[in-house]
């Protein structure tokens, strides 16, 4: 019964007779598993269309969107990270393995006549893997996304003749924006994968056609493609699986905060196996970017795709391929020099003061340089030793996030100079500072709140002294921070993009040096002052 | 060669390669599911919106309330505008209705005339206290979490089903 349907539907679709022809082909008996690497990518290739369409069900492709809902993928939805890590991961191993299939196709010569075509697409497939990767980049859309591509983009419009063109085609010059995006996103999940599964079956075709290329003086009995073959494919294929998914489950990808392209700060890295052409463009002075940026990569690409036509000798074996050998070792010696480099190079992340690791501003810096100044009295004068606040410090006397519903400034005052007089039977000694000093720390005792509490006493002693220095020396008589003062000189804040530390210092110094036409006093605080009061200064955001 | 073509070898590169791909899509298929029909993680809100107070409410009379709710969908926090039928029972406690029909999900209204809750879109009456009196509706209204703090009501967000 089970025989007859068989064979009912393989006379009307063909399906089992293909099957068969497909995994009985006979190949030839020096193949092995130096030939695993070819189907290796291909399943490879696989398990990115498969978690690519995972990951498409729950991504909004537009800016902005796209790194929230990669974030809900990631944060919110089980199993998300792992979905997308495997993605992450398999992406460069699918590079690694389409390069050393190229490699071994390459050391053992089998783009040799007849099978120039099939060496051929195989140079497409490799660049249209690298496109993957190229438009893949700027999908997560944050921070490292945007400025890869910026750069990406700039290099492209830089080519000789198509640049404007190939510009225009990535969505218009100037800043990346949803235009780019979306023709990314196309490239990356509509046209590609359209290109490359089309050129994957024509490449498997013509190897089929032609067979699989035997060593030289191969007189052995042919084998079978299935099982023995397949066997040495399929253990490749779980080897490389088994250590992605180990990857996936342990190592998270990375995703920066959001794109910000207003980020002066940030430096823009490719993928790591673009590190090559990125270091490369460091060594050529402007006018010959475009030469190595493009020119150069397409003579490679034109000498990869000539090599069947270049070399058209018999095959020889492996053993005496030298110029092959020596190729594939210069090119990995010149790939892997470059890519060290790059890595060698690879400048320290500044820390911008006053940013958390996500880089957004720390909430004290949004604290007036008084509020800030009171931190530095409530230390001083140990309240937490009685005071508990946002979960630290003693219960002696009472939580003081929640003081600013019932008191003000003039009933703290008063308070903190003869406790006893406002709370009857107070423990508390009174507390010993000058009436400025008491000022400042009831207005910083009066922004907390249990929600703020822990934020505001992380805030480091640099900036705590650096604004009790500020308040002391009365700057805000002409500079204003986060909007108090006089504004009779530049407002202090985001100081940092505008000038150094040394800068900074050095004004502080001899004002009318730096800026000749300022009415400013000198300042010539001490080492420790100096340094804290930069520090504070250059911790101030954007306000 | 001959080695190689034993039908033991056979039969052990044969189970070998069922062996792993059955693993192989195990290990993509299983989070692959777990990531399409699990709900996401959500973070337990349990926050309460006023709806006006108690004093202005007629007894049995329910009126209709609305108010603004941020409602999350997927990735993004949207805020939204909804409503809820509130009602004052006789012994001074408060019901709160979701105005949406059990049916077929209409807008449910109160009319005076009728005495009771009545859907517009197939003629499914509740009575004031949300069961069903009549039409195609299959369960009665949904309720809203409810209390009443210092004369004002307070609803929660969505309505328990």
């Amino acid at each position: 019964m089970n025989q007859k349907l068989r064979e009912w539907a393989d006379h009307r679709t063909g399906l089992e007779t293909a099957v068969r022809s497909f995994l009985y082909e006979k190949i030839p008996a020096s193949s092995g598993w130096h030939q695993v690497f070819g189907s290796v990518a291909v399943f490879l290739f696989m398990v990115q269309a498969f978690t690519g369409i995972l990951l498409a069900v729950n991504y909004a492709p537009t800016p902005g969107d796209a790194y929230y809902s990669l974030r809900y993928i990631i944060t919110e939805l089980t199993g998300g990270s792992i979905i997308h890590n495997l993605h992450h991961w398999t992406a460069s191993a699918m590079i690694i393995f389409v390069v050393l299939h190229m490699a071994q196709v390459f050391l053992y010569g089998a783009y040799k006549k007849p099978r120039e075509a099939t060496w051929i697409v195989g140079v497409i497939l490799m660049l249209v893997t690298f496109a993957f990767g190229l438009t893949g980049y700027l999908l997560p859309w944050d921070n490292k996304a945007y400025w890869g591509t910026v750069v990406t983009t700039q290099i492209a419009a830089k080519a000789p003749l198509v640049g404007p063109y190939l510009s225009r085609l990535m969505g218009g010059e100037g800043p990346i924006g949803v235009v780019t995006f979306a023709r990314f996103y196309a490239l990356h999940v509509m046209l590609l994968p359209a290109i490359i599964i089309t050129l994957i079956i024509f490449h498997i075709y013509l190897v089929r056609k032609h067979g699989v290329a035997p060593a030289p003086g191969d007189q052995g009995p042919e084998k079978s493609f299935f099982p023995e073959q397949i066997y040495k494919d399929t253990v490749a294929m779980f080897v490389m699986f088994a250590v992605l998914f180990l990857l996936a489950v342990t190592v998270q990808a990375p995703l920066e905060r959001l794109a910000d392209p207003t980020d002066k700060n940030y430096i823009p890295r490719p993928e790591w196996y673009f590190l090559f052409l990125f270091q490369l463009l460091k060594y050529l002075p402007g006018q010959l970017e475009a030469f190595g940026a493009i020119v150069l990569p397409g003579i490679v690409i034109a000498t990869l795709i000539a090599v069947p036509f270049l070399d058209r000798g018999n095959v020889l074996r492996l053993a005496k391929r030298t110029t092959a050998m020596a190729a594939i070792a210069l090119a990995l010696a010149g790939w892997g020099g470059l890519t060290l480099a790059a890595i060698a190079s690879k400048p320290e992340t500044q820390t911008v003061l006053g940013l958390t690791e996500d880089g957004v501003p720390e909430s004290w810096t949004q604290l007036l340089p008084e509020e800030l100044a009171g931190i530095g009295y409530f230390r001083q004068e140990g309240c937490a030793s009685c005071h508990r606040v946002g979960g630290l410090g003693n219960e002696i006397g009472p939580d003081l996030t929640k003081t600013a519903d019932k008191r003000d400034v003039k009933w703290l005052m008063q308070h903190f100079k003869k406790p006893s007089s406002s709370v009857p039977g107070s423990p508390m000694p009174a507390v010993r500072l000058t009436d400025f000093q008491l000022y400042q720390l009831s207005i910083f005792i009066l922004k907390l709140t249990p929600a703020n509490a822990a934020a505001f006493q992380s805030a480091p002693d640099y900036a705590v002294k650096g604004a009790i220095l500020y308040s002391e020396s009365g700057c805000s008589e002409c500079h204003t921070v986060n909007g108090e003062g006089m504004e009779l000189a530049p407002p202090l804040n985001a100081v940092r993009d505008r000038r150094t530390k040394e800068w900074i210092i050095q004004h502080f110094r001899d004002p009318q040096k730096m800026s000749p036409k300022t009415i400013m006093d000198p300042y010539p605080f001490g080492p420790e002052n100096m340094e804290n009061i930069t520090k504070y200064l250059l911790s101030l955001p954007p306000f | 060669m001959a080695a190689v073509d034993s039908p033991d070898r056979r039969r052990f590169h044969v189970v070998v390669i069922y062996g792993l791909w059955s693993l192989i899509s195990g290990a993509l298929s299983v989070p692959a599911f777990i990531y399409l029909f699990w709900p996401p993680i959500a973070k337990k809100k349990e926050d309460w919106v006023e709806v006006g107070d108690l004093a202005q409410l007629p007894e049995r009379i329910p009126e209709e309330r609305s108010f603004q709710r941020m409602r999350k969908d997927g990735w993004k926090l949207t805020s939204e505008k909804a409503s809820v039928l509130v009602t004052r029972t006789s012994n001074n406690e408060v019901v709160a209705f979701s105005p949406v029909c059990t049916h077929l999900g209409c807008s449910v209204r109160w009319a005076p005339d009728r005495d009771s809750f009545y859907c517009p879109c197939h003629n499914s009456t509740f009575a004031v206290d949300g069961k069903v009196t009549g039409g195609p509706a299959p369960r009665p209204l949904d309720r809203y979490e409810v209390k009443v703090e210092k004369g004002k009501i307070f609803v929660g967000h969505e309505p328990k089903t």
